[in-house]
Protein backbone atom coordinates (compact mmCIF):
# COMPACT_ATOMS: atom_id res chain seq x y z
CA UNK A 1 0.00 0.00 0.00
CA UNK A 2 2.44 3.39 1.29
CA UNK A 3 5.86 3.15 1.20
CA UNK A 4 8.44 3.97 -1.42
CA UNK A 5 6.83 2.96 -5.48
CA UNK A 6 9.03 -0.52 -5.55
CA UNK A 7 6.88 -1.93 -2.81
CA UNK A 8 4.01 -0.73 -4.62
CA UNK A 9 4.18 -0.91 -7.91
CA UNK A 10 1.65 0.89 -10.60
CA UNK A 11 -1.35 -1.91 -11.29
CA UNK A 12 -1.79 -1.94 -15.01
CA UNK A 13 -5.69 -2.21 -14.86
CA UNK A 14 -6.43 1.69 -15.71
CA UNK A 15 -5.92 0.43 -19.55
CA UNK A 16 -8.96 -2.43 -19.35
CA UNK A 17 -10.62 -0.13 -16.98
CA UNK A 18 -10.43 2.96 -19.27
CA UNK A 19 -11.62 0.82 -22.13
CA UNK A 20 -14.32 -0.91 -20.12
CA UNK A 21 -15.69 2.65 -18.93
CA UNK A 22 -15.35 3.93 -23.11
CA UNK A 23 -16.97 0.98 -24.25
CA UNK A 24 -20.31 1.07 -21.14
CA UNK A 25 -20.64 4.63 -22.84
CA UNK A 26 -20.50 3.51 -26.35
CA UNK A 27 -23.08 1.21 -25.93
CA UNK A 28 -25.38 2.56 -23.55
CA UNK A 29 -25.46 5.66 -26.35
CA UNK A 30 -25.24 3.66 -29.56
CA UNK A 31 -25.82 -0.14 -28.61
CA UNK A 32 -29.75 0.45 -28.49
CA UNK A 33 -30.10 2.13 -31.69
CA UNK A 34 -27.55 0.30 -33.89
CA UNK A 35 -29.63 -2.81 -32.80
CA UNK A 36 -32.81 -1.51 -33.71
CA UNK A 37 -31.94 0.09 -37.00
CA UNK A 38 -29.36 -2.57 -38.35
CA UNK A 39 -31.32 -5.82 -36.48
CA UNK A 40 -35.07 -4.40 -37.07
CA UNK A 41 -35.93 -1.42 -39.25
CA UNK A 42 -33.44 -2.35 -41.98
CA UNK A 43 -34.45 -5.80 -42.59
CA UNK A 44 -38.30 -4.93 -41.95
CA UNK A 45 -37.63 -2.08 -44.70
CA UNK A 46 -39.58 0.50 -41.74
CA UNK A 47 -38.73 4.21 -42.47
CA UNK A 48 -35.08 3.24 -43.69
CA UNK A 49 -34.00 3.89 -47.19
CA UNK A 50 -33.83 0.68 -49.08
CA UNK A 51 -30.04 1.67 -50.06
CA UNK A 52 -29.49 1.40 -46.50
CA UNK A 53 -28.58 -2.31 -46.16
CA UNK A 54 -26.69 -2.55 -49.81
CA UNK A 55 -23.30 -3.82 -50.58
CA UNK A 56 -22.06 -0.60 -51.66
CA UNK A 57 -23.54 1.70 -49.37
CA UNK A 58 -21.60 -0.64 -46.37
CA UNK A 59 -18.84 -0.42 -48.58
CA UNK A 60 -18.59 2.63 -48.95
CA UNK A 61 -19.30 3.98 -45.37
CA UNK A 62 -16.20 1.24 -44.38
CA UNK A 63 -13.81 3.09 -46.87
CA UNK A 64 -14.59 6.52 -45.47
CA UNK A 65 -11.78 7.37 -42.71
CA UNK A 66 -14.34 8.51 -40.22
CA UNK A 67 -16.82 5.48 -41.11
CA UNK A 68 -13.56 3.46 -40.21
CA UNK A 69 -12.81 5.33 -36.78
CA UNK A 70 -16.75 4.34 -35.60
CA UNK A 71 -16.61 0.95 -37.15
CA UNK A 72 -13.14 0.29 -34.54
CA UNK A 73 -14.59 2.22 -32.13
CA UNK A 74 -18.15 0.29 -31.82
CA UNK A 75 -16.82 -2.75 -32.23
CA UNK A 76 -13.47 -2.80 -30.26
CA UNK A 77 -14.75 -0.80 -27.46
CA UNK A 78 -18.37 -2.81 -26.73
CA UNK A 79 -15.69 -5.96 -27.06
CA UNK A 80 -13.52 -4.27 -24.17
CA UNK A 81 -16.60 -3.72 -21.94
CA UNK A 82 -17.86 -7.06 -22.42
CA UNK A 83 -14.19 -8.64 -21.56
CA UNK A 84 -14.10 -6.78 -18.53
CA UNK A 85 -17.57 -7.43 -17.31
CA UNK A 86 -16.60 -11.08 -18.09
CA UNK A 87 -13.02 -11.48 -16.66
CA UNK A 88 -14.44 -9.36 -13.40
CA UNK A 89 -17.61 -11.88 -12.71
CA UNK A 90 -15.76 -15.05 -13.72
CA UNK A 91 -12.40 -13.99 -11.65
CA UNK A 92 -15.08 -13.46 -8.77
CA UNK A 93 -16.68 -17.31 -9.69
CA UNK A 94 -13.01 -18.57 -9.42
CA UNK A 95 -13.91 -20.19 -12.86
CA UNK A 96 -10.03 -20.56 -13.40
CA UNK A 97 -6.81 -19.68 -13.24
CA UNK A 98 -6.00 -15.98 -13.90
CA UNK A 99 -4.22 -16.05 -16.86
CA UNK A 100 -6.56 -18.06 -18.44
CA UNK A 101 -9.75 -15.98 -17.75
CA UNK A 102 -7.60 -13.30 -19.40
CA UNK A 103 -6.67 -14.90 -22.38
CA UNK A 104 -10.62 -15.73 -22.93
CA UNK A 105 -11.43 -12.35 -22.13
CA UNK A 106 -9.03 -9.56 -22.47
CA UNK A 107 -7.41 -11.64 -25.12
CA UNK A 108 -10.51 -11.97 -27.56
CA UNK A 109 -10.69 -8.53 -27.29
CA UNK A 110 -7.26 -8.01 -28.36
CA UNK A 111 -7.51 -10.33 -31.50
CA UNK A 112 -11.06 -8.30 -32.06
CA UNK A 113 -9.68 -5.45 -32.17
CA UNK A 114 -6.23 -6.64 -34.20
CA UNK A 115 -8.34 -8.10 -36.50
CA UNK A 116 -10.98 -5.15 -37.11
CA UNK A 117 -8.24 -2.43 -37.75
CA UNK A 118 -6.28 -5.28 -39.96
CA UNK A 119 -9.65 -5.73 -42.02
CA UNK A 120 -10.54 -2.08 -42.00
CA UNK A 121 -7.13 -1.26 -43.53
CA UNK A 122 -7.35 -4.19 -46.26
CA UNK A 123 -10.65 -3.00 -47.41
CA UNK A 124 -9.01 -0.06 -48.46
CA UNK A 125 -10.10 3.98 -48.52
CA UNK B 1 -42.88 -24.93 23.43
CA UNK B 2 -40.22 -22.18 23.59
CA UNK B 3 -41.09 -19.24 26.14
CA UNK B 4 -42.12 -16.28 24.11
CA UNK B 5 -40.92 -13.64 27.03
CA UNK B 6 -37.50 -15.10 26.07
CA UNK B 7 -35.46 -15.15 22.69
CA UNK B 8 -32.43 -17.48 21.88
CA UNK B 9 -29.53 -16.25 20.83
CA UNK B 10 -26.59 -18.77 19.30
CA UNK B 11 -23.25 -16.99 19.45
CA UNK B 12 -20.34 -18.07 18.20
CA UNK B 13 -17.63 -18.45 20.84
CA UNK B 14 -13.83 -18.93 19.67
CA UNK B 15 -10.82 -18.87 22.63
CA UNK B 16 -7.34 -18.88 20.18
CA UNK B 17 -5.24 -21.31 21.84
CA UNK B 18 -7.80 -22.77 23.95
CA UNK B 19 -10.58 -23.52 21.99
CA UNK B 20 -9.86 -26.13 18.85
CA UNK B 21 -12.70 -24.14 17.08
CA UNK B 22 -15.25 -22.07 17.11
CA UNK B 23 -17.83 -23.05 18.24
CA UNK B 24 -21.91 -21.71 18.58
CA UNK B 25 -23.00 -21.26 22.39
CA UNK B 26 -26.94 -21.12 22.59
CA UNK B 27 -28.29 -18.40 25.12
CA UNK B 28 -31.57 -17.15 26.70
CA UNK B 29 -32.37 -13.82 27.06
CA UNK B 30 -35.58 -12.00 28.75
CA UNK B 31 -37.11 -10.15 25.35
CA UNK B 32 -38.43 -6.62 25.84
CA UNK B 33 -39.77 -4.21 23.32
CA UNK B 34 -36.67 -2.10 22.62
CA UNK B 35 -34.14 -4.87 22.81
CA UNK B 36 -31.28 -4.47 20.64
CA UNK B 37 -28.13 -7.13 20.54
CA UNK B 38 -26.03 -5.38 22.45
CA UNK B 39 -28.07 -5.29 25.11
CA UNK B 40 -28.80 -8.97 25.14
CA UNK B 41 -25.11 -9.71 24.88
CA UNK B 42 -24.73 -7.36 27.65
CA UNK B 43 -27.53 -8.98 29.77
CA UNK B 44 -25.73 -12.30 29.03
CA UNK B 45 -22.79 -11.20 29.79
CA UNK B 46 -24.09 -9.60 33.35
CA UNK B 47 -26.14 -12.75 34.05
CA UNK B 48 -24.99 -16.14 32.34
CA UNK B 49 -21.61 -16.15 30.75
CA UNK B 50 -19.35 -13.38 32.33
CA UNK B 51 -17.03 -14.42 30.30
CA UNK B 52 -18.30 -13.55 26.64
CA UNK B 53 -16.35 -11.58 25.08
CA UNK B 54 -17.33 -8.40 22.65
CA UNK B 55 -16.40 -4.63 21.87
CA UNK B 56 -19.08 -1.95 22.31
CA UNK B 57 -18.80 1.77 23.63
CA UNK B 58 -21.55 4.34 22.95
CA UNK B 59 -24.61 2.39 22.40
CA UNK B 60 -25.53 4.84 19.73
CA UNK B 61 -24.52 4.09 16.61
CA UNK B 62 -21.62 6.55 16.86
CA UNK B 63 -18.54 4.69 17.94
CA UNK B 64 -18.25 1.68 15.22
CA UNK B 65 -17.53 -0.98 17.78
CA UNK B 66 -20.00 -3.10 17.59
CA UNK B 67 -20.39 -4.59 13.98
CA UNK B 68 -20.90 -8.09 14.37
CA UNK B 69 -22.45 -10.46 11.93
CA UNK B 70 -25.99 -10.93 12.90
CA UNK B 71 -28.06 -13.50 11.13
CA UNK B 72 -25.19 -13.81 8.71
CA UNK B 73 -25.51 -9.98 7.64
CA UNK B 74 -22.78 -7.12 9.14
CA UNK B 75 -24.55 -5.12 11.43
CA UNK B 76 -23.99 -2.47 14.59
CA UNK B 77 -25.16 -4.61 17.55
CA UNK B 78 -26.59 -1.44 18.88
CA UNK B 79 -28.98 -0.57 16.36
CA UNK B 80 -30.17 -3.77 15.70
CA UNK B 81 -33.41 -4.78 17.60
CA UNK B 82 -34.60 -8.09 18.04
CA UNK B 83 -37.81 -7.26 17.45
CA UNK B 84 -36.96 -6.30 13.27
CA UNK B 85 -35.31 -10.15 13.49
CA UNK B 86 -37.06 -13.09 12.18
CA UNK B 87 -38.83 -15.09 14.69
CA UNK B 88 -36.59 -18.25 16.14
CA UNK B 89 -32.91 -18.00 17.02
CA UNK B 90 -30.69 -14.90 16.63
CA UNK B 91 -26.75 -16.34 15.44
CA UNK B 92 -24.74 -13.95 16.51
CA UNK B 93 -20.74 -14.00 14.93
CA UNK B 94 -17.50 -11.86 14.74
CA UNK B 95 -17.78 -10.16 11.34
CA UNK B 96 -16.52 -11.99 8.60
CA UNK B 97 -13.26 -11.32 6.57
CA UNK B 98 -11.12 -10.74 9.85
CA UNK B 99 -9.07 -12.79 12.51
CA UNK B 100 -10.98 -13.74 15.69
CA UNK B 101 -9.28 -12.57 18.76
CA UNK B 102 -11.53 -13.91 21.21
CA UNK B 103 -15.57 -14.37 20.54
CA UNK B 104 -17.12 -11.55 18.97
CA UNK B 105 -13.17 -9.79 19.01
CA UNK B 106 -11.93 -9.55 16.05
CA UNK B 107 -8.46 -8.01 15.31
CA UNK B 108 -7.98 -4.66 13.68
CA UNK B 109 -4.69 -4.02 13.35
CA UNK B 110 -4.51 -4.73 9.15
CA UNK B 111 -7.51 -2.35 9.12
CA UNK B 112 -5.48 0.55 11.00
CA UNK B 113 -2.83 0.16 8.68
CA UNK B 114 -4.54 0.56 6.18
CA UNK B 115 -6.22 4.26 7.67
CA UNK B 116 -2.43 5.23 8.19
CA UNK B 117 -1.22 4.22 4.85
CA UNK B 118 -3.63 6.60 3.01
CA UNK B 119 -2.59 10.16 4.96
CA UNK B 120 -5.70 10.39 7.22
CA UNK B 121 -5.47 13.88 8.13
CA UNK B 122 -5.55 17.15 6.08
CA UNK B 123 -1.80 18.23 4.39
CA UNK B 124 -1.96 21.98 4.45
CA UNK B 125 -0.91 23.37 0.77
CA UNK B 126 1.81 25.43 2.93
CA UNK B 127 2.53 26.10 6.34
CA UNK B 128 0.10 28.46 8.43
CA UNK B 129 0.11 30.80 10.71
CA UNK B 130 -2.35 31.62 13.62
CA UNK B 131 -1.93 35.07 12.87
CA UNK B 132 -3.34 34.18 9.55
CA UNK B 133 -7.07 33.09 11.22
CA UNK B 134 -8.77 29.90 10.78
CA UNK B 135 -9.46 28.36 7.42
CA UNK B 136 -12.97 29.41 6.17
CA UNK B 137 -14.95 26.82 3.46
CA UNK B 138 -18.27 27.64 1.74
CA UNK B 139 -21.20 25.33 2.03
CA UNK B 140 -19.98 24.03 -1.45
CA UNK B 141 -16.75 23.18 -0.20
CA UNK B 142 -17.88 21.19 2.96
CA UNK B 143 -20.40 19.37 1.10
CA UNK B 144 -17.52 17.89 -1.45
CA UNK B 145 -16.39 15.91 1.24
CA UNK B 146 -18.89 16.05 4.40
CA UNK B 147 -20.68 12.97 4.04
CA UNK B 148 -16.87 10.70 3.36
CA UNK B 149 -16.33 11.83 7.10
CA UNK B 150 -19.51 10.49 8.31
CA UNK B 151 -17.59 6.97 8.34
CA UNK B 152 -17.39 5.36 11.94
CA UNK B 153 -14.36 2.67 10.85
CA UNK B 154 -16.95 0.17 11.97
CA UNK B 155 -15.34 -2.36 9.10
CA UNK B 156 -19.14 -3.61 8.12
CA UNK B 157 -18.03 -2.66 4.54
CA UNK B 158 -14.45 -4.95 5.32
CA UNK B 159 -17.07 -7.94 6.41
CA UNK B 160 -19.22 -7.82 4.02
CA UNK B 161 -16.85 -6.95 0.56
CA UNK B 162 -16.08 -10.22 -1.02
CA UNK B 163 -12.73 -8.63 -3.02
CA UNK B 164 -11.35 -7.96 0.90
CA UNK B 165 -12.79 -11.48 1.79
CA UNK B 166 -10.19 -12.83 -1.22
CA UNK B 167 -7.25 -10.84 -0.49
CA UNK B 168 -6.64 -9.78 2.83
CA UNK B 169 -4.16 -6.76 1.38
CA UNK B 170 -6.64 -4.96 -0.30
CA UNK B 171 -7.20 -1.54 0.85
CA UNK B 172 -10.81 -1.90 1.32
CA UNK B 173 -13.57 0.42 1.18
CA UNK B 174 -13.49 2.31 4.46
CA UNK B 175 -10.03 3.44 3.98
CA UNK B 176 -10.72 4.61 0.21
CA UNK B 177 -14.04 6.66 2.00
CA UNK B 178 -11.44 8.06 4.15
CA UNK B 179 -8.86 9.09 1.49
CA UNK B 180 -11.81 10.64 -0.39
CA UNK B 181 -12.60 12.46 3.06
CA UNK B 182 -8.98 14.56 2.91
CA UNK B 183 -8.55 14.16 -1.20
CA UNK B 184 -12.17 16.33 -1.49
CA UNK B 185 -11.36 18.87 1.52
CA UNK B 186 -10.48 22.22 0.30
CA UNK B 187 -7.41 22.61 2.99
CA UNK B 188 -6.10 19.34 1.57
CA UNK B 189 -3.43 19.22 -0.75
CA UNK B 190 -1.92 15.90 -0.60
CA UNK B 191 -4.11 14.37 -2.90
CA UNK B 192 -1.21 13.14 -5.09
CA UNK B 193 0.70 11.00 -2.31
CA UNK B 194 -2.78 9.59 -1.62
CA UNK B 195 -3.39 8.47 -5.19
CA UNK B 196 0.23 7.24 -4.74
CA UNK B 197 -0.66 5.17 -1.46
CA UNK B 198 -3.66 3.20 -4.00
CA UNK B 199 -2.35 3.03 -7.43
CA UNK B 200 -1.10 -0.96 -7.33
CA UNK B 201 -3.47 -3.72 -7.77
CA UNK B 202 -3.87 -4.08 -3.54
CA UNK B 203 -5.20 -0.21 -3.88
CA UNK B 204 -8.23 0.49 -5.55
CA UNK B 205 -7.52 -1.86 -8.37
CA UNK B 206 -8.27 -4.95 -6.61
CA UNK B 207 -12.63 -3.77 -6.24
CA UNK B 208 -14.73 -5.47 -9.09
CA UNK B 209 -17.64 -3.14 -7.90
CA UNK B 210 -20.02 -4.94 -6.44
CA UNK B 211 -20.98 -2.32 -4.45
CA UNK B 212 -22.44 -4.00 -1.00
CA UNK B 213 -20.16 -1.89 0.90
CA UNK B 214 -22.38 0.99 0.47
CA UNK B 215 -25.46 -1.11 0.82
CA UNK B 216 -24.25 -2.56 4.65
CA UNK B 217 -22.77 1.02 5.45
CA UNK B 218 -24.91 1.95 9.00
CA UNK B 219 -24.00 5.44 7.90
CA UNK B 220 -24.90 5.90 4.39
CA UNK B 221 -21.37 6.75 3.44
CA UNK B 222 -21.10 5.06 0.28
CA UNK B 223 -17.62 4.02 0.35
CA UNK B 224 -18.44 2.43 -3.48
CA UNK B 225 -18.67 5.81 -4.72
CA UNK B 226 -15.24 6.87 -3.30
CA UNK B 227 -13.68 3.95 -4.79
CA UNK B 228 -15.12 5.15 -7.91
CA UNK B 229 -14.03 7.91 -7.91
CA UNK B 230 -10.68 7.12 -7.43
CA UNK B 231 -10.28 4.40 -9.98
CA UNK B 232 -11.14 7.65 -12.35
CA UNK B 233 -8.71 9.42 -10.19
CA UNK B 234 -5.94 6.73 -10.14
CA UNK B 235 -6.73 6.01 -14.39
CA UNK B 236 -6.15 9.64 -15.34
CA UNK B 237 -3.36 9.42 -13.18
CA UNK B 238 -1.76 6.65 -15.00
CA UNK B 239 -1.45 8.69 -18.33
CA UNK B 240 -0.87 12.12 -16.48
CA UNK B 241 1.56 11.08 -14.42
CA UNK B 242 3.86 11.30 -17.70
CA UNK B 243 2.83 15.16 -18.51
CA UNK B 244 3.21 16.03 -14.61
CA UNK B 245 6.12 18.41 -13.73
CA UNK B 246 7.56 16.62 -10.40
Amino acid sequence: MSGPARDNPRSISPIFWLLFGAGGMVSALFGPALILITGLLAPTGTGIPESFLSYDHALAFARNPIGKLVLLAVIALFFWHGAERLFLTLKDMKAGPSLVLKLGTYGVAAAVTLATIGLLLAIGF
Amino acid sequence: MPDPAKRELRILRYQPGVDAAPAFGTFWVENAENLSVLEALQSIKDTLDGSLAFRWSCRMAVCGSCGMMINGAPKLACSTLLRDLPPGPVTVEPLNNFPIERDLVISVGGFVKKIESIYPYIIPKEPRTIAQGPYLQTPAQLAAYESFSDCINCMLCYAACPQFGENPDFIGPGAMALLQRYNGDSRDAGRQKRLDAIHGEDGVWSCTAVGICSEVCPKSVDPANAVNQNKTNSAFDFFLRFLRKE
